[in-house]
């Protein structure tokens, strides 16, 4: 028999920090289980640089005001309807106090990073970055008196009519225990790093994913929960995805592996085709939808094609473009058939009409006469050396999770409420997410509702 | 491919943090970073001298070891750092100075002890040596003023000598335009960074050193080192200037301006090389350049001996261990002063053009 807490959170990010900390100053005893290493910490959360939060007016870092609305009608632009609007209302109504709770748990913001002014308005950024803010996290809940065990894989919860009695734990050291806990907050993340899962919806495409977080995203409590009677939510499909560079690791590359030179050339698949339009929208806009068009592809994998003129117009990037001389010894060094990527390449440019580049708006270079077309900043590709970044899809969190309400108090198969049983964060971002995605949603979903779960789940426990 | 290693290794993190970027509002470093798409050796040891070691793009970054990605930017930069020291060296026949520094110092220190007190000893006789001096002009009984004021000179004028032609090969290789100057706005900006340490501060939550808690205490014994020393130098100035303006004669009494100002420095110098010699020795294995080890400990060592021999001068000087423990100040001043362009001391003047240097390039960047 092991120990009792009021609130037993299980999860290591954001949401899961933000939860104990939210019960604790409720006045509830937390016990935090992250499942992994203490490097590895919070999940996603180490990789993210900023929140979407909604605000009346400017900031001391943020340019402009962003009220309620224009962050809904945003959302419902992403998600295409797929949300439930009066969780996401109540989401964006109380991300305007988050902006001040999280700063007084030790989080700071500073202004948007380079390269990133377009979210200037509307994101707030991590002072460090996503590891600084969950630094600040862990030291706020460590002074405050909530433990923390690293390296701790629940392996089964014990629920009895939608209610939570305890967890079984896997110590590394001292073997298996059972914690009991008068409430449970689940923040323990989608289940994106479990590839046997994604197979299921996916097949064998999913072998080509590489994994944005870090391997310990598995997904097991999600599935703990979902066998055990919880109601599900989302897609199993739907996940924020991006195209990031073939040549980076399968776990854990983080922000780095991305690249942002779409809208500056044209993309092809093995095949040297093109598949879609690259210049639809502003970057910003179209980033996440790279990571499932690469993903319908065979073998799962692209080609970002431009030419030497463009190379200073976005981020550097982590790894270097491959090139060549000519259109041939690129296609040699990228494994393509050389006579296919010259006509798909001499076809496009000869396609591409005169017009006044500017990679901020949507300018008026297009393409006449070919499919698919691309809308704006389309020049030509013709000034050697060229260059090339493989790619291929990215996946950074899954949108299949548990349904929860208002209180985030997860929704059992039959509809009713769980009388102790809570969830924040990527576990049920499907609530909020039908599909699509814009910059820092996955920290407001992870914080408003972390603090939301914590706080209901302390109130439930002192009851 | 550059020169060395450690300046390939940095060339790698920096392209790592080039495409991340999380760490931006931290220092100065990142920002000159971003600035730049490619390194070369000039681009690294001016990001390597930027660096204040404060710890925190450590702490906060995702990619820390044991990420495969393997990222230690403090340590990296620490490491060349000093190899920068060495190869700005003036002259080059003694950047060799550096790689073992700590022994270095060491021997310079005592053999320079050891000359003031052979020194004393062979022009004075004992009853001088260990004799009761007082009033004004006791301590040239031992060593005339101007002997002293010749041979303290020339070491400073040397070490000045040696510094700035380290500083201008460091400035052509940061610089551009090549043999560009620095204007005065940036120097300012740069003396103010400098002064406050602007960049040993995590970007406001604080620095790192034993472990991941913003706990470090380096910037405040930092402050009493620096300033301590500097009032040091200042007693001094205003002693030479009360020799020849004034005609008045050292010792001087407790009240009087150079002596309030040696030991207030005198007070900083003893404390500030604790401190940071204590922080030193708790550092974060993953933090600290091991190599250098001896160079920092042997500055701080000089630091405070420069601070002890002279608190302690001023309480005994009316006793008969005045004469020794002049001869013992002396040596360790003179001992700083020598081995000043080749040793930790250097730091601080390469950072200081490096913030000039990053001052320059924010004020180029808001222009354009």
């Amino acid at each position: 028999m092991g120990s009792k807490y009021d609130v037993l959170v299980i999860g290591g990010g954001n949401a899961a920090l933000c939860a104990a900390i939210a019960a604790r100053r409720g006045g509830a005893s937390v016990l935090v289980l992250e499942g992994a290493p203490k490097f590895y910490r919070g999940g996603n959360t180490r990789h993210t640089r900023n929140m979407r939060c909604a605000h009346d007016a400017a900031t001391e870092i943020l340019t402009g005001p962003y009220i309620e609305e224009e962050f809904w009608e945003d959302l419902l632009r992403v998600t295409g309807g797929q949300t439930d609007e009066v969780l996401a209302r109540h989401m964006i109504r109380e991300s305007k106090d988050i902006l001040n709770w999280i700063v007084e748990q030790g989080v700071r913001w500073q202004p948007s990073l380079g390269g990133t002014l377009s979210l200037g308005r509307t994101n707030s950024f991590f002072l460090g970055g996503g590891r600084a803010m969950l630094n600040a996290l862990y030291l706020t809940a460590e002074r405050l008196g909530v433990d923390v065990e690293y390296d701790a894989e629940v392996t089964d919860l014990v629920i009895e009519d939608g209610m939570f009695l305890a967890a079984r734990l896997k110590r590394p050291i001292d073997g298996e225990t059972e914690i009991r806990a008068t409430s449970l907050v689940a923040a323990a993340g989608g289940f994106e790093a479990n590839i046997e899962w994604l197979k299921q919806y996916w097949g064998e495409a999913a072998d080509n994913f590489l994994i944005r977080g870090t391997p310990y995203n598995r997904g097991s409590i999600l599935k703990m929960l979902l066998d055990k009677g919880v109601q599900e939510v989302g897609d199993p499909t739907q996940c924020h995805a991006v195209a990031i560079d073939a040549r980076a690791p399968k776990f854990d590359g983080g922000i780095i592996t991305r690249h942002d030179s779409v809208v500056f050339g044209i993309v092809v698949n093995k095949h040297s085709q093109r598949f879609y339009d690259e210049g639809e929208d502003i970057w910003p806009k179209r980033y996440a939808i790279w990571g499932r068009l690469v993903a319908a592809q065979p073998d799962q994998i692209a080609y970002i094609i431009f030419d030497s003129t463009v190379v200073t117009s976005f981020m550097p990037t982590l790894f270097p473009p491959i090139a060549g001389q000519t259109i041939a010894e690129l296609a040699g060094k990228l494994t393509l058939d050389p006579v296919a990527l010259e006509k798909t390449i001499t076809e496009f440019n000869a396609a591409v009409r005169p017009g006044t580049f500017d990679h901020t708006i949507l300018d008026d270079c297009v393409t006449e006469g070919i499919t698919p077309p691309k809308t704006h900043w389309a020049r030509k590709i013709e000034t050697p050396p060229y260059l090339a970044y493989p790619v291929r899809p990215g996946i950074t969190f899954t949108y299949l999770g548990t349904r929860v309400n208002k209180e985030a108090r997860m929704l059992m198969a039959d509809g009713k409420p769980s009388a102790n049983m809570f969830a924040a964060g990527e576990i049920m971002a499907g609530n909020v997410l039908g599909k699509g995605y814009a910059a820092g949603m996955g920290m407001t979903i992870g914080s408003v509702f972390g603090r939301i779960a914590g706080r209901e789940a302390a109130k439930h426990a002192r009851n | 491919m550059h020169g060395t290693r450690i300046l390939d290794e940095a060339d790698r993190l920096m392209t790592v943090c080039n495409s991340c970027r999380y760490c931006e509002g931290l220092c100065a470093v990142f920002p000159a970073m971003e600035m730049r798409r490619a390194f070369s050796d000039g681009d690294l040891n001016y990001l390597a001298n930027l660096c204040h070691s404060c710890g925190a793009c450590y702490v906060d970054c995702q990619f820390s070891p044991p990420h495969e990605f393997n990222v230690n930017v403090p340590q990296t930069l620490a490491v060349a750092r000093a190899e920068s020291y060495a190869a700005y060296a003036w002259p080059q026949a003694l950047s060799g100075a550096f790689a073992r520094n700590g022994l270095v110092i060491s021997i310079v220190a005592a053999l320079s002890m050891a000359a003031f007190i052979l020194g004393f000893a062979a022009l004075n006789d004992r009853s001088v040596l260990f004799g009761v001096h007082t009033g004004p002009g006791a301590f040239y009984k031992l060593m005339p003023h101007n002997a002293m004021a010749a041979l303290f000179s020339a070491a400073f004028l040397y070490a000045i000598f040696a510094m700035t032609m380290s500083v201008r090969a460091f400035w052509r290789d940061i610089g551009t335009p090549i043999g560009g100057r620095a204007d005065g706005g940036s120097i300012f900006q740069a003396i103010r960074d400098a002064g406050e340490l602007r960049y040993l501060h995590g970007g406001g939550v604080g620095c790192y050193n034993e472990d991941d808690k913003p706990t470090d205490r380096r910037k405040l014994f930092h402050h009493l080192t620096f300033y301590g020393f500097l009032l040091c130098f200042a007693a001094t100035s205003v002693a030479t200037l009360y020799h020849y303006l004034l005609g008045r004669e050292a010792p001087y009494p407790w009240w009087d301006l150079p002596v309030v100002l040696g030991t207030l420095g005198g007070i900083g110098l003893v404390v500030g090389p604790i401190g940071l010699f204590v922080a030193k020795s708790r550092r974060a294995p993953e933090l600290l350049d091991e190599t250098s080890y001896g160079m920092d400990v042997g500055f701080i060592a000089m630091l405070f001996l420069t601070g002890v021999t002279g608190m302690l001068l001023l309480l005994l000087r009316e006793t008969a261990a005045m004469g020794p423990l002049l001869a013992l100040h002396l040596g360790a001043v003179f001992a700083l002063f020598v081995t000043m362009p080749y040793g930790k001391f250097v730091h601080g003047i390469y950072r200081f053009v490096a913030l000039v240097r990053y001052a320059q390039e924010r004020r180029i960047e808001a222009g354009s």
